[in-house]
C-alpha cells in the first residue's frame, strides 16, 4: 500500500491517504511544499493516514515549523488514530494538535 | 572473565553483603538510631540489586527493590524503625539468600513455595510503607519539575537525552519504538521533543533524522539497564543519562565507601554506578578529540558537560582518587584464590617433605658431610615453605562465631528468654575445613546451652542472677590446637538426674563411681536422646552424640565442666591443621610410633627404681607428682620383648599429663598426617599415619584417648584399691 494525496476545493486541502511512512516520506514533502506555494494557508487532513513513523511525525513536523517561518498557516485536522498514537509518544499534541479531535470512544465524555 | 565465573564471583560477594546485612540488623535492634548502620544497609541491598540486573536475576531485582525502598524510606527518616520492621527486614534478606542460594545451585527459576514466600514477604514490604507504592516507585516521589530545554530535575526522576543520529531512520530503526521500549521500564514523567538542527521543508532530508528528546523517567532501574533499552542504536544516536537528584547521596556514599583498587576517576565513577562503562568510554573519545596539551578538558568535566554526571559526584570521586593514591601504596593487598589450589600446594609441601626426610637418611647414611649439611639447610627451608602454607588456610574464627547472633537472637525469641551472646578470641585462627566443619556442631551446642542451659528470668531472678542471661563463645589457641568454648550462666547440669537416666537406660551399671567429667559425658552418649533430656528442645539439628562424633572426626575431643546453679561449659578441643604436624618420632620394637611435638612436655628414662617403687601398679614418681604411663607395647601388643632401657614421653593435653613407655626416642619429625584406611579407622589410640624418610610406615598416636584411657585405667585401678580397703 502506497502513500496518495488527495486535493479537495481550490488545492488549499489535503487529504493524505495510506501510511506517511519513511517511504513515501519524500514523495510527502515535495507535495507538502507544492501545496504551501499556493497560498497563504493549506489545511492537511490526516485522518486517512493509518501509518505514521518517526519519519512522518518529523515531516509534519517540517511542515508546521516551514508555515511559522513562511506565514503560512498550516492546518493538520482530522488525526486519525495512528498519528495520533505517535504525537502522543512525542508529547508534541501542543505543537501538531491544531483542532485535535479526540475520538469519543477514546476521549473524555465531554 | 567469563560469565559463569563474573557470576559465581557475584554469588559470593552476596553472600558476604547478606552477612553484612543480617550483622546490621541485629545491630539496628540494638541501637535503632544509628544512620550509618542504615546506610550501610541500603548500600549492601543496592549492590546486591544493582549487580543482580546485570545478570538478569530478575526474581532477586524485583524483590530486593522493594526492600530498598523500604530501606530508603528508613534512611530518609520518613519511618521509623521498629522491631516488626527489622524482623520483617530480616525475613527479606533470608528470602533473598535463598533466592541466591537458587541461583548458585541451579541457576534455574524459583520454585513455587518460594515465589509464595516472596510473594508475601513482598506484599509486607509495601504494606509497611504504606500500601500505595505501586511498581515498585517509591510513594514519596515529588512531582518531578521540568524546565524546558532539559534543565535539572528534581526528584527521583532520571533525565535521558537522547539525539538521534541522522542515519537511524535509513538504517530501519524507529526512536518510537525504544520509547515504547523505555515506557515498559519506567513511567515517563516528562518528555520534550526538538528539532533544533531541521532545515526548510524544501531543503531537508525526509529520510535523516533531525529529532532529539529530553525524557524524564521515573524508574527503579539502574543506570545500566535504562542505557540498554537503547542498546541497539547505541551507534546511531547520542544518549546521556544523568540520575535522579534522588540518588545523589546515595552515589555519593558509594564513591566514599568504595573500596576497589581504581584510582581512574572514571572507574570510581562506574563502580559507584553513577555513569557506565560506555559513557566513560564516550567521554574519553571526546577528550581525545579536544587534542592534548592546555585545552583538553579533564574527564570529569566532559562528562559533567555531557550530562552524564553530576558535578557533586565528580567531585567526590576526585576526591576518591586523592584518597586512594595516597593510601594505595600502605595498602595490604588481598587476593583471592580457590582453595583447590592451596589444597594441592598444601599436598605438594607434604610431599616434598616426606621427600626432604628421605634425602636427608640418605645423606645421613653417606656420612658426607656437605651432603648432610646442605641437606639440613634444604629441610630447614621445606619447613619453613610448610609453615607458610599452613598459614595460608588459616582463618579467623570470628566470621564463624558471628553468625551466631542471628541464632541467639531467633532461638531466644521462640524460647521467650531474654539471652545476650558474648564473642571472645573471635581473631583466633585456625584451618579452614575445620572452620567449616565445626559450625554445625556449634549451632546444636549454642542452641542447647540457651534451651536447657538457661532459666527462665524468673528462676534466674529468684537466684540473684541478672534476668538477662548469657552465652560466652571463646577460642584461644593452647598447645597446638585450639580450644573453643561454649559457656552459660545457666542451670547447670544436674548430676543426679543424669546418673539416674543413665543407669536406666543401662550406660553405667548402678554401683558406679564415676567422676563429675565422666557423669557429664555421658550426655554425649547416644542412647541419651536430647527429646527426653532434662527439657525438651525442639528436636531439630543434629544430637549430642553426632557432635561428639563429628568433632572427633576432626581429630579433636570435647569435654564438660558444669557447677550446678552457676552454668555450663563446654570445651572443644581440635587441632589446628588436619594436614602437616611437628611430630616426635619413637621406636616401640620394629614399629615407630609419632607423637605430637606439641603435646611432649619432656622425656626421662623408665629407671629400674622407680618401677620398682610403683611395685607394679603403673605410676612413676616424677619429681613428687604421681605420674600415671602406659606402656605402648602392651597397649599395642608389640612381640617381643622389652627393650633394655625403656623411656617414658612425658604428654599433656587439657591440663592432664600422662608419661608413654617406648624403647626408643628418635627425635623431631615432619609429619604428614596420612588418613588410616576405613579398616583402622576405629583403633583406639591412632589418629593417622605417616611415611618416614626410610619409606617405612609409622603410626601417629591420639595422644588425648591414650590419656583418657591412662587416666581412666588409674582411677578404676585406684577405685578397686578403695572399695578393697573398705
Amino acid at each position: 500500500m502506497t502513500i496518495e494525496f488527495e486535493i479537495l476545493e481550490d488545492g488549499r486541502r489535503m487529504r493524505v491517504r495510506g501510511p506517511l511512512t519513511i517511504y513515501g516520506a519524500a514523495q510527502a514533502r515535495d507535495r507538502f511544499v507544492q501545496a504551501m506555494r499556493l497560498g497563504a494557508e493549506i489545511e492537511i487532513d490526516l485522518s486517512a493516514v493509518d501509518e505514521l513513523d518517526t519519519a512522518g511525525f518529523q515531516l509534519l513536523l517540517a511542515l508546521k515549523q516551514e508555515g511559522r517561518r513562511k506565514g503560512c498557516d498550516v492546518r493538520l485536522v482530522g488525526h486519525s488514530r495512528a498519528v495520533l498514537e505517535v504525537i502522543d509518544l512525542y508529547h508534541m499534541a501542543a505543537e501538531l494538535g491544531d483542532p485535535l479531535v479526540i475520538p469519543a470512544e477514546s476521549g473524555a465524555p465531554y | 572473565m567469563n560469565l559463569d565465573q563474573a557470576l559465581q564471583t557475584y554469588i559470593e560477594e552476596s553472600r558476604a553483603l547478606l552477612a553484612d546485612m543480617e550483622a546490621h540488623l541485629l545491630r539496628l535492634e540494638r541501637e535503632p538510631a544509628e544512620p550509618d548502620t542504615l546506610n550501610a544497609l541500603f548500600r549492601a541491598a543496592h549492590t546486591i540489586k544493582g549487580s543482580a540486573g546485570l545478570f538478569g536475576l530478575d526474581p532477586i531485582v524485583s524483590f530486593t527493590h522493594g526492600v530498598e525502598n523500604l530501606l530508603d524510606c528508613l534512611r530518609a527518616g520518613e519511618m521509623l524503625l521498629s522491631g516488626e520492621i527489622v524482623e520483617l527486614l530480616l525475613r527479606a534478606r533470608d528470602h533473598m539468600s535463598l533466592l541466591i542460594a537458587t541461583v548458585a545451585e541451579a541457576g534455574e527459576a524459583a520454585g513455587a513455595d518460594l515465589r509464595a514466600q516472596g510473594d508475601a514477604l513482598e506484599r509486607a514490604l509495601r504494606e509497611t510503607l504504606g500500601g500505595d507504592v505501586a511498581g515498585g516507585v517509591p510513594a514519596q516521589a515529588p512531582d518531578p519539575v521540568i524546565a524546558s530545554g532539559g534543565g535539572q530535575i528534581d526528584g527521583d526522576v532520571w533525565q535521558i537525552s537522547l539525539a538521534f543520529g541522522g542515519e537511524v531512520l535509513r538504517n530501519g530503526l524507529d526512536p518510537i519504538s525504544f520509547i515504547r521500549h523505555l515506557a515498559t521500564i519506567g513511567e515517563i514523567v516528562a518528555f520534550s521533543t526538538h528539532c533544533p538542527d531541521m532545515p526548510p521543508l524544501a531543503e531537508m532530508d525526509p529520510e535523516s533524522c533531525y529529532l532529539a528528546c529530553e525524557i524524564g523517567l521515573k524508574t527503579g532501574a539502574d543506570k545500566r539497564a535504562i542505557e540498554d533499552v537503547f542498546d541497539f542504536m547505541r551507534d546511531d544516536c547520542e544518549l546521556h543519562i544523568m540520575p535522579p537528584a534522588s540518588l545523589l547521596p546515595a552515589s555519593l556514599e558509594r564513591i566514599t565507601h568504595a573500596r576497589g583498587p581504581e584510582d581512574r576517576v572514571g572507574d570510581i565513577l562506574v563502580e559507584a554506578e553513577v555513569v557506565t562503562a560506555r559513557e566513560v568510554d564516550a567521554a574519553l573519545a571526546r577528550q581525545e578529540a579536544a587534542g592534548a596539551g592546555e585545552a583538553r578538558p579533564a574527564l570529569g568535566e566532559v562528562l559533567i558537560h555531557q550530562g552524564d554526571a553530576p558535578k557533586a559526584a565528580v567531585d567526590a570521586a576526585l576526591a576518591k582518587q586523592r584518597e586512594i593514591r595516597e593510601h594505595k601504596v600502605a595498602e595490604a593487598r588481598f587476593i583471592r584464590v580457590h582453595a583447590d589450589k592451596l589444597d594441592a600446594l598444601i599436598n605438594l609441601v607434604g610431599e616434598l617433605v616426606i621427600a626432604g626426610a628421605s634425602a636427608a637418611l640418605i645423606a645421613r647414611r653417606a656420612n658426607d658431610a656437605a651432603l648432610v649439611e646442605a641437606s639440613s639447610v634444604v629441610s630447614r627451608l621445606v619447613e619453613e615453605i610448610r609453615d607458610n602454607a599452613l598459614t595460608l588456610r588459616m582463618v579467623e574464627i570470628g566470621e564463624t562465631f558471628n553468625r551466631f547472633h542471628r541464632v541467639v537472637r531467633d532461638v531466644a525469641r521462640e524460647l521467650g528468654k531474654d539471652i545476650a551472646l558474648e564473642i571472645r578470641g573471635a581473631e583466633t585462627e585456625l584451618d579452614k575445613t575445620v572452620v567449616e566443619k565445626i559450625a554445625d556442631p556449634l549451632t546444636h551446642l549454642v542452641r542447647n546451652a540457651m534451651d536447657h542451659g538457661i532459666e527462665p528470668a524468673e528462676t534466674r531472678i529468684a537466684r540473684g542472677k541478672p534476668a538477662r542471661g548469657t552465652v560466652l563463645l571463646s577460642a584461644h589457641h593452647d598447645s597446638g590446637s585450639i580450644v573453643i568454648e561454649v559457656q552459660d550462666d545457666g542451670g547447670g547440669l544436674n548430676r543426679e538426674r543424669i546418673l539416674r537416666k543413665a543407669v536406666e537406660r543401662g550406660l553405667v551399671a548402678p554401683s558406679a563411681t564415676l567422676s563429675d567429667p565422666e557423669v557429664f559425658n555421658l550426655i554425649f552418649e547416644p542412647g541419651f536422646s536430647t527429646a527426653e533430656q532434662v527439657t525438651n528442645l525442639s528436636g531439630r539439628g543434629v544430637g549430642m552424640d553426632v557432635v561428639r562424633r563429628n568433632i572427633e572426626a576432626l581429630r579433636g575431643s570435647v569435654e564438660i565442666a558444669s557447677r550446678e546453679g552457676t552454668g555450663t561449659t563446654i570445651r572443644i578441643r581440635l587441632p589446628l591443621t588436619l594436614a602437616i604436624i611437628d611430630g616426635f618420632l619413637t621406636r616401640v620394637g620394629a614399629a615407630s610410633f609419632v607423637i605430637p611435638l606439641d603435646m611432649v612436655l619432656e622425656c626421662l628414662e623408665l629407671t629400674a627404681q622407680s618401677t620398682a617403687a610403683a611395685r607394679g601398679r603403673a605410676y612413676i614418681d616424677l619429681r613428687g607428682e604421681v605420674l600415671p604411663f602406659i606402656r605402648l607395647r602392651e597397649h599395642f601388643q608389640q612381640d617381643g620383648d622389652a627393650a633394655r632401657r625403656e623411656n617414658v614421653v612425658v604428654v599433656h593435653c587439657a591440663g592432664r599429663k600422662a608419661g608413654l613407655v617406648v624403647d626408643e626416642l628418635l627425635g623431631e619429625h615432619q609429619t604428614v598426617i596420612k588418613p588410616l584406611g576405613k579398616l583402622f579407622q576405629n583403633i583406639q589410640g591412632i589418629s593417622g599415619s605417616t611415611i618416614l624418610g626410610s619409606g617405612e610406615v609409622a603410626l601417629i598416636l591420639d595422644v588425648p584417648s591414650l590419656l583418657q584411657r591412662t587416666i581412666s585405667q588409674e582411677a578404676s585401678a585406684l577405685a578397686a584399691l578403695t572399695d578393697g580397703a573398705r
